[in-house]
């Protein structure tokens, strides 16, 4: 049985906690004396005082959370935050619709990327920082953080964390301590987001930017403080920062922090899914600047192969930065992009889609029924790294795997129902989804979300979030099974 | 010689039986009263009904005064701590120890004198597995060992019409291969052991004992018979412990079959093979093979714990077509029936592992035994210490060492260099022998003569 309750005194903590998260953009406001200092003082009092007061209101009944009431209290905090994460936007922006400051803020937090603002070189930094913030806070998980700071979730949090992670096999424990887990997971990403804001700057940004983006990169966000992205800095070395760090976050955290705590490079080699992503990548982005030279897109093979590493690192990591427009691009070369950005990025990082480790799955699972068929007798399991695969972690992949299908194909019907063309609407839903940014066409890199109708960006919006959750999240509670006593 | 033994299965009854015949006084431990009861009906030995671990167990074995003690029961965790006990509560000066799981191995510190002081570990799966790899490598040896640390091997190979070899004297060999030095260690004609001179003639028919640095062994090999097709396919009857560790050491190079009765032994052997595919059926079941396509395969091995199960599958896959079949048998009463029949190779588990573990019991200073034609004869590898004075080989040449007949020396190792023996040869300190003795009986005369008499110290 589900206890609203317990579960809305946890989200009042956290509630809290987020208006403390604004005080950053306001120190910008302040530091920069722009002109969102009121929006961001408002939103701030705003936000506090209703998490103070949601929380005076649920004190008594608090208790320690069940998994069950976990799946809602992730419900509530990926919808009600980024609701208060619109104030800023909607107090400095009045001619900004809920809607599209939802989508927005959506977008930011569930590390997609698109966006529905133009002229961002315009925007207070504040502003900027708010957008970019919210993706780095969204990137590692807003739960996972408040388990590493918050005590109150208790023994509970383990349950609840795993909900919020990205990938199929959740119970690999880091350290006895799911506190400590969590800690470690942010202290590697935000150890790593310092490095990569240092070399941002060495490489030629000012600070403002390479914070920014570093928050950005890092979470695989794609958010940049400038319209033309990274075609704004025209610098190899800024986007060979980017590849680097994209492809960084693009490996599962675990790894990252088992090789932060040995020193060494073995974690990685044992990992099943790092190999595969990083040749995946590269293969695809030297395929890909061959196909653009062989086009003729680009005079010489090296600016094709620049072009070709960063856009392709860029969209199949699901960060979704660009360096030109590649829309203009021969339409195979994009679409494989968008190929890649579902499964591409390794579980327990920060990118999203299916996952490589799922896609392996699948292969290996399709691979067992052929020889199976040959040799009826044989015992085929499937094996990640030496290690048996359970048959039940299949059936929940191969189930993941349906209702993900089914839900990009029921939302590109229901955009081309609204009267999109298709290669806009698949490509929406796909980049939504995938938490990827940029699309095709109507929603490609050079223009922006603005064009969509209400009813087209709340599609997108509802994409971005059961993509984020890994659907079964989401779609949990909304089954009367949940709800019953 | 006191010898305990700890544990009566099979590699357990086969030590006992072997180290009765040699006047050592044996006390066998097990939890099992009826195989204890069944083996002291056999043989002249004591028994003792308990857990091997338990030092009063070990005190009525008579521990105490004994001087080796060989721990071989199922269990890597009870001839552990019978090690450690038999150490530091008893003394025992001499523990050998069986070990399956290779953690145990890997570690150097787990068996030395701070951790549980082993003397000497074994494990016959390992050996077994050994055994079966060579035999995969020369497809055409019935059996292939190795001396000092692989640099000379012994082949047994069976002389078929059609080597240039067969129907010539063996003076011929020198003639067809004059780069390679090699010597016919033994000939078996039937039962019966010939000892090679120049002007014996090979015939079609005869086991053939060659000994040559291990480079050369193929091209020796090649003069007895023409040469097989290189091994590819390999199908292995039986997942247990031997199968397991078969199919682990050769997936990479073979392509492997793997068939288990039992369903949940064949979860775990997909878990830990990578290439090989793993069936599950029964190993006599002609449908399965034939699905599988045994008539294709170049090898079948039936290495189940079940005698009769290994054998007719083997008489089965034969039939179907598999170009050699290789049979695990138990009981020596079945190897001597079938060995060179339908059934290529019959291997006698006893038999293949228990050479290391009597190269350790017996005195001398001989590093290695390996066990030929189950058992009847034997190879052995001895190290010679002191001077003219002090050992009876030292110093000499070959000829002047008084060998008893039915024995000789087949080989020196000296340093890196292998020389064959010749009549001349001079044996020096720290030489390493290979001698080949046709009868057992012969073994103590021979152990004696590499023994340093008690002047030298």
């Amino acid at each position: 049985m589900v206890r609203p309750f317990p579960v809305l005194h946890v989200l009042s903590v956290l509630i809290v906690v987020f208006a403390l998260a604004m005080l950053l953009p306001l120190c910008v406001s302040l530091l920069y004396g722009d002109a969102a200092r009121y929006a961001f003082e408002k939103a701030v009092l705003i936000t506090f005082v209703s998490g103070a007061t949601l929380w005076a209101v649920t004190r008594s009944r608090q208790a320690e959370l069940q998994t069950r009431d976990g799946f809602l209290l992730v419900a509530l905090v990926w919808t009600v935050l980024p609701a208060f994460a619109t104030l800023p936007l909607l107090m400095y922006m009045p001619e900004l619709d809920f809607t599209d400051g939802y989508f927005e803020t959506v977008a930011a937090l569930t590390t997609t990327g698109s966006t529905v603002l133009s002229g961002l070189d315009k925007l207070p930094p504040s502003i900027n920082l708010w957008r970019c913030e919210l993706q780095w806070l969204g990137g590692m998980g807003i739960i996972v953080l408040a388990v590493a700071i918050l005590p109150l979730l208790g023994i509970g949090g383990s349950q609840i964390m795993r909900t919020e992670t990205l990938g199929p096999m959740k119970d690999t424990r880091l350290t006895p301590r799911i506190t400590e887990t969590a800690k470690g997971l942010w202290l590697v990403y935000a150890a790593l987001t310092l490095a990569c804001a240092l070399v941002f700057k060495a490489a030629g940004m000012g600070w403002f930017d390479a914070v920014v983006h570093a928050f950005s990169t890092l979470s695989l966000g794609g958010f940049s403080s400038h319209d033309a992205s990274f075609g704004y800095f025209d610098s190899p070395a800024i986007e060979a920062v980017g590849v680097f760090f994209m492809l960084i976050g693009g490996i599962n955290f675990g790894t990252h922090f088992l090789a932060f705590r040995k020193l060494s490079l073995a974690p990685y080699r044992s990992d099943p899914e790092a190999g595969a992503y990083l040749a995946l990548v590269a293969v695809s982005a030297l395929g890909v600047a061959y196909f653009l030279f062989a086009n003729q897109v680009y005079p010489s093979f090296w600016t094709a192969l620049r072009h070709s590493v960063f856009n392709v690192v860029s969209i199949a990591t699901t960060a979704g930065f660009t360096s030109t427009d590649f829309n203009q691009w021969p339409i195979f070369a994009p679409v494989w992009m968008l190929f890649l950005c579902c499964f591409a990025t390794c579980s327990g990082s920060t990118g999203g889609g299916i996952k490589m480790i799922r896609a392996e799955l699948m292969v290996r699972q399709a691979l067992r029924e052929l020889m199976s068929i040959i040799h009826p007798r044989a015992y085929l399991p499937v094996k990640l790294s030496g290690q048996r695969v359970e048959n039940n972690i299949i059936f929940a992949v191969l189930a993941f795997m349906l209702i993900w299908g089914g839900s990009v194909v029921a939302m590109t019907m229901l955009l081309l129902a609204s009267g999109l063309d298709i290669i806009t609407a698949f490509s929406a839903v796909i980049v939504c989804i995938c938490n990827t940014g940029p699309g095709l066409n109507l929603v490609g890199p050079a223009a922006t979300y603005a064009a969509l109708s209400d009813f087209q960006t709340w599609v997108c919006t509802v994409a971005m979030l059961i993509g984020r959750l890994e659907l079964f999240t989401l779609f949990i509670v909304i089954t009367p099974a949940f709800w019953r006593k | 010689m006191k010898i305990v033994i700890l544990g009566a299965g099979q590699v357990g009854s086969s030590v006992a039986e072997n180290l009765v015949s040699e006047a050592n006084d044996i006390t066998v431990v097990d939890i099992d009263a009826a195989r204890l009861r069944n083996l002291q009906d056999r043989l002249d030995l004591r028994t003792v009904l308990g857990s091997a671990a338990h030092p009063s167990v070990l005190v009525e074995a008579g521990i105490e005064d004994c001087d080796m003690m060989i721990a071989v029961t199922q269990s890597d965790e009870t001839n552990l701590v019978a090690c450690k006990l038999a150490q530091v509560l008893f003394n025992v000066p001499t523990r050998i120890v069986r070990l399956r799981a290779t953690d145990y191995l890997s570690n150097e510190r787990v068996l030395s004198p701070d951790c549980f002081d082993v003397d000497l570990a074994i494990c016959p799966e390992q050996i077994l597995t050994d055994y079966i790899v060579k035999l995969i490598e020369f497809p055409e040896a019935l059996q292939v060992l190795e001396f000092a640390h692989g640099k000379v091997s012994l082949v047994a190979v069976r002389a078929f019409q059609g080597g240039p070899l067969v129907g010539h004297p063996l003076k011929d060999l020198r003639k067809h291969i004059p780069s390679v030095d090699t010597r016919i260690a033994a000939i078996f004609r039937g039962d019966s052991p010939i000892l090679p001179e120049g002007d014996t003639v090979v015939q079609a028919g005869d086991e053939v004992f060659c000994l040559a640095a291990t480079q050369d062994i193929r091209q020796v090999m090649h003069e007895l018979r023409r040469m097989d097709q290189a091994v590819k396919r390999v199908m292995i009857g039986g997942g247990g412990n031997i199968g397991l560790r078969l199919a682990r050491a050769i997936e990479r190079d073979y392509a492997i079959k793997i068939i288990e009765y039992d369903k949940r032994r064949c979860e775990v052997l997909s878990t830990r093979l990578d290439r090989a595919l793993v069936l599950q059926g029964d190993l006599t079941d002609e449908g399965l093979l034939e699905a599988e396509n045994v008539s294709d395969m170049d090898l079948l091995v039936a290495v189940t714990n079940d005698d009769e199960n290994n054998i007719m599958s083997c008489l089965l896959a034969k039939r179907m077509g598999a170009r050699r079949v290789v049979a695990l048998i138990n009981r020596r009463s079945y190897v001597d029936l079938l060995q060179a029949g339908q059934i290529d190779i019959a291997i006698s588990p006893a038999q293949a592992t228990i050479g290391t573990l009597l190269a350790h019991v017996r005195r001398g200073h001989i590093t290695r035994v390996h066990s030929l034609r189950r058992g009847v004869a034997e190879a052995l590898e001895a190290v010679v210490h002191g001077d003219r004075d002090s050992c009876r080989c030292v110093g000499r040449r070959i000829e002047e060492i008084d060998l008893p007949k039915g024995a000789a020396i087949a080989a020196i190792v000296r340093g890196d260099k292998v020389i064959m023996a010749h009549h001349d040869t001079v044996v020096l300190a720290e030489d390493h022998l290979i001698v080949f003795v046709t009868d057992k009986k012969l073994l103590p005369k021979v152990e004696k003569l590499f023994e340093v008499s008690a002047g030298f110290v």
